[in-house]
C-alpha cells in the first residue's frame, strides 16, 4: 500500500493491471463469486471508476453489467456500499468507497468486492443491497416534530457551541451502513446512536427524547439488526469517524427513557380514593 | 398470542437484554473479589481458612441470601448471553466471505467460548469443593478445609483445569468489565482506554489471585 505522501510526479499516470472477485447474486438468487481480469487502471481512478471501467468492458462482452450502489461520488451520501478485501469501503479509514482511490492498491492484486453482509440487508442484485431497514429506523423516530411554515427567528433557542458541535459531529453519519456491514454481530447501533445523539441533545430534541429512543431501538429489534457486544468494528470502519459514544450514550438514554416510562404519571387520583 | 408473537414481545429490547447482562455480570465479578480474599487466608495458615469456612457456615441465612442473588445473577447472565448469541449470529447473516478484523479484542471475540468453558469449570468446582461428590479419591474431610484444598490441588490435572478456567476467567473479565461501562453509558473516549486498562488489571488480579493457591500446592509451598 501507497501512501499519498510517497507518490512520485510522474506516479499519476501510473495503471494497475487487476483481478477482481466480485458477487453475482440475481434478484431472489443464490449467489457466487465470478473472477474478472482488468487491464489499464489508472491509479489515479476511485474505486467506483474502476468498476465503471469492468462494466463497460463487460458491455464490450455483450455481458450483464455489474449492479452497484452510488450517487454523490464525493463521499457524502452514503450510497456505495461494497466490501472491499473483507472492509466496508475498503482499506483506508475515514473515506467511502467513491474516494477510495486505486492507487491503494497493488499491480497484479486479487481484490474480493462483496455486498454489505447482514439480515436486515437483503442482497437486491449483486453488490447492491437493501437499506430500506435505515429508513424504517428513521421513520420511527429520526425526527423533530415542528410547526413548518416561515422559518423561526434563529437565536429563540440558544444552544451553547459544545452542544451544536457534539450534534454536529453525531449528525456527520451518513446512514451508509458500513457499521452494520462490518460488525460481528450484524448491529445497528452506531448508526441509531448516531441519529439518536444528534436529535436528543439539542433542545429541538428534548420533547420527543424518551418516545424517540425507545420506538428507535424497537424498530431497530424489529427489522433484524443484531445486539451490540462492544467489538468495536463500526468504530473502526466508520468512513465519518463516529465513535462507539454514540453507542454508550444511546444505553444511558434507553435506560432513562425505560426508568421514566416505568415510573411515569399514572394520572389523577380517582374519587373513592383508588 | 402465538408462540413466536410472544418470542418477540415477552423480551426485553436488544439493550435490555445487554443491561441485564452488565448487572448480572457485575454482581458475578464482585463475588469473585470476595471469593478470592477469603481463600487467600488459606496463606494464614489451615487455623484461619478453617475458621473463615466455619463463620460462613454459622451464618446460614447470610450464606443462602449471597447464594440466591448468585444463583438469579447466573441464570440472567447465561440467559441474556445466549439470546444475544443467537440473534447475533442470524443477525449477521454469515459475513463476508473475507472477514477482517480491525478493533475487536481477542477477548471480545472469544466471550461466548470463555463463558461456556467457565461454566463448565463452575460446575466441576462446586462438584469438587461445595458439594464434594468427584476427584476427592473418597476421603472425607468434615470441617478441614485446608486438608481438603491441599488434597484437591494435590492432582495436577485439577490443579491444571483450576488455572487455565482462571485464565480464561481474566479474558472474560477483561471484555466483560469494560463492556458493563459502556452498556451502562458511562464511557466516552477520554475514558475508553483508561476502563479497559482497569478491566484488565482487575482480571489479572482475580486470575492471579486465585491461581496463586493451586501453583503453591504444586510447588510445595501449602503442605
Amino acid at each position: 500500500m501507497v501512501k499519498p505522501s510517497e507518490q512520485s510526479s510522474h506516479d499519476s499516470e501510473r495503471t494497475l493491471a487487476l483481478r477482481l472477485r466480485v458477487w453475482r447474486q440475481l434478484r431472489g438468487g443464490e449467489g457466487h463469486f465470478e473472477e474478472y481480469s482488468l487491464a489499464a487502471v489508472p491509479v489515479s481512478a476511485s474505486f467506483l471508476e474502476m468498476m465503471d471501467m469492468l462494466n463497460e468492458q463487460l458491455i464490450r462482452e455483450g455481458k450483464d453489467t455489474i449492479a452497484f450502489d452510488h450517487d454523490c461520488r464525493e463521499g457524502i451520501c452514503g450510497m456505495c456500499s461494497m466490501t472491499i478485501n473483507g472492509m466496508p469501503h475498503g482499506p483506508i479509514p475515514g473515506v467511502t468507497t467513491c474516494q477510495l482511490h486505486m492507487r491503494n492498491f497493488r499491480d497484479g492484486e486479487t481484490i474480493t468486492v462483496e455486498p454489505w453482509r447482514a439480515r436486515a440487508f437483503p442482497v437486491l442484485k449483486d453488490l447492491a443491497v437493501n437499506r430500506s431497514a435505515f429508513d424504517k429506523v428513521i421513520q420511527a423516530g429520526g425526527f423533530i416534530t415542528v410547526r413548518t411554515g416561515s422559518a423561526p427567528e434563529a437565536n429563540n433557542t440558544l444552544i451553547p457551541k459544545s452542544i451544536a458541535d457534539e450534534a454536529m459531529d453525531a449528525a456527520e453519519c451518513i446512514g451508509c451502513g458500513a457499521c452494520v456491514a462490518s460488525c460481528k454481530n450484524g448491529s445497528a447501533m452506531l448508526f441509531v446512536g448516531a441519529k439518536i445523539n444528534h436529535l436528543n441533545i439539542l433542545p429541538q430534541g428534548q420533547p420527543e427524547r424518551e418516545r424517540r429512543t425507545l420506538a428507535m431501538v424497537k424498530t431497530m429489534d424489529d427489522v433484524g439488526f443484531g445486539n451490540c457486544t462492544n467489538y468495536g468494528e463500526c468504530q473502526a470502519h466508520c468512513p465519518k469517524g463516529i465513535t462507539l459514544d454514540v453507542i454508550a450514550k444511546l444505553n444511558r438514554d434507553y435506560l432513562r427513557a425505560r426508568v421514566k416510562d416505568f415510573f411515569s404519571s399514572t394520572g389523577k387520583a380517582r374519587k373513592g380514593g383508588e | 398470542m402465538s408462540a413466536s408473537s410472544c418470542y418477540k414481545n415477552c423480551q426485553p429490547a436488544s439493550i435490555g437484554k445487554k443491561i441485564i447482562m452488565a448487572f448480572s455480570g457485575l454482581v458475578l465479578a464482585g463475588f469473585v473479589f470476595g471469593h478470592m480474599i477469603g481463600n487467600l487466608t488459606v496463606f494464614k495458615g489451615a487455623a484461619a481458612i478453617n475458621e473463615y469456612a466455619e463463620w460462613l457456615h454459622a451464618h446460614p441465612g447470610l450464606l443462602w441470601v449471597a447464594r440466591s442473588v448468585l444463583i438469579v445473577s447466573v441464570i440472567a447472565h447465561i440467559w441474556s448471553g445466549v439470546l444475544l448469541t443467537i440473534e447475533n449470529r442470524i443477525a449477521r447473516a454469515g459475513g463476508p466471505a473475507v472477514e477482517v478484523t480491525r478493533q475487536a479484542s481477542l477477548s471480545s471475540r472469544t466471550m461466548p467460548y470463555s463463558g461456556v468453558i467457565i461454566l463448565a469449570f463452575i460446575v466441576f468446582h462446586l462438584l469438587h469443593f461445595t458439594f464434594r461428590k468427584i476427584a476427592l479419591g473418597g476421603q472425607e474431610f468434615g470441617a478441614d478445609v485446608y486438608k481438603m484444598i491441599i488434597a484437591g490441588f494435590s492432582q495436577p490435572a485439577v490443579a491444571f483445569f483450576y488455572i487455565a478456567s482462571m485464565i480464561l476467567l481474566c479474558l472474560h473479565l477483561s471484555h466483560g468489565i469494560s463492556s458493563v461501562f459502556q452498556t451502562l453509558g458511562l464511557r466516552n473516549q477520554r475514558w475508553r482506554g483508561r476502563l479497559d486498562v482497569v478491566a484488565t488489571i482487575y482480571g489479572w488480579v482475580i486470575a492471579l489471585g486465585f491461581i496463586s493457591i493451586p501453583l503453591a500446592v504444586l510447588l510445595g509451598q501449602l503442605k
